[in-house]
């Protein structure tokens, strides 16, 4: 078992054309240092800023939870949760 | 190249009049590699504002997993600009992160939310790629039967 992560097109040019991988992790910030390990470029996309912290438009979801409500990068994961990263559709 | 249905074009002029002033937002969807834009759904601005639109992230996560399931792709992301033309703005150029998308543009500037109005309804399309924009010819047809497999 393991942490899925579902990769949105975008981003699939730092994942080899993977629609998904797998990783470890006990919160998200842990998974994404993992992740990143093997798919290098990867989390630049989905964090920002010195302390880290979520890109305003990047959306991610643990099970279907948008995590800004559980505690962004500091979220809790486990083997089996399903992760997906949703770009914002926004503009001006 | 847009090619679009005549129903799928006037659902998006529709929306846009209808919920001038503020933007309004949404896709169409179509089956995966077609580009044919196909399922029209509407989608909240969860901004509610006139110069700024986003899709609420839970409606987002839903259509993406709907999407998902029925093999589709957002063959069109659409929104409208209600007091400037139908062009990209430097926030939509810079936040446009579906490089394989028609990102389509309805400008209401004009008073076409007015219901009396009958004029002409700027109606534009573009590619977003890596923070470059370029303008593409947009084409309604009756509906796709004679289209092909594309």
């Amino acid at each position: 078992m393991a942490i899925e992560l579902r990769v949105p097109t975008i981003l699939r040019t730092y994942t080899k054309g993977e629609k998904a991988v797998s990783g470890a992790g006990g919160t998200l910030a842990e998974l994404f240092d993992d992740l990143e390990a093997r798919n290098p470029g990867l989390k630049e996309r989905i964090v920002e800023g010195e302390p880290e912290e979520l890109r305003r438009f990047v959306n991610v979801y643990v099970n279907d939870e948008d995590v800004r409500f559980t505690g962004g990068l500091k979220t809790g994961v486990k083997d089996g949760d399903v992760v997906v990263v949703l770009p914002a559709v926004a503009g001006g | 190249m847009l090619i679009i249905d005549s129903a799928g074009y006037d659902a998006i002029v529709a929306h846009a009049r209808r919920d001038h002033p503020d933007e309004a937002c949404g896709v169409v969807a179509g089956p995966a590699g077609s580009d044919r834009p196909e399922r029209f759904i509407p989608m909240l601005n969860a901004a509610m504002s006139p110069t700024f639109y986003e899709f609420d992230s839970g409606d987002l996560l839903r259509l993406y997993k709907e999407m998902d399931d029925r093999d589709e792709e957002p063959v069109v992301i659409y929104h409208s600009h209600t007091a400037t033309e139908a062009y990209p703005s430097r926030t939509d150029i810079n936040l446009a992160q579906e490089p394989g998308a028609h990102y389509v543009l309805v400008s209401t500037r004009d008073g076409a939310d007015s219901p009396s109005y009958d004029g002409p309804v700027e109606f534009r399309s573009y590619r977003i790629i890596d923070g470059a924009v370029t303008e593409e010819d947009v084409k309604i047809v009756p509906d796709y039967s004679n289209l092909g497999d594309n």
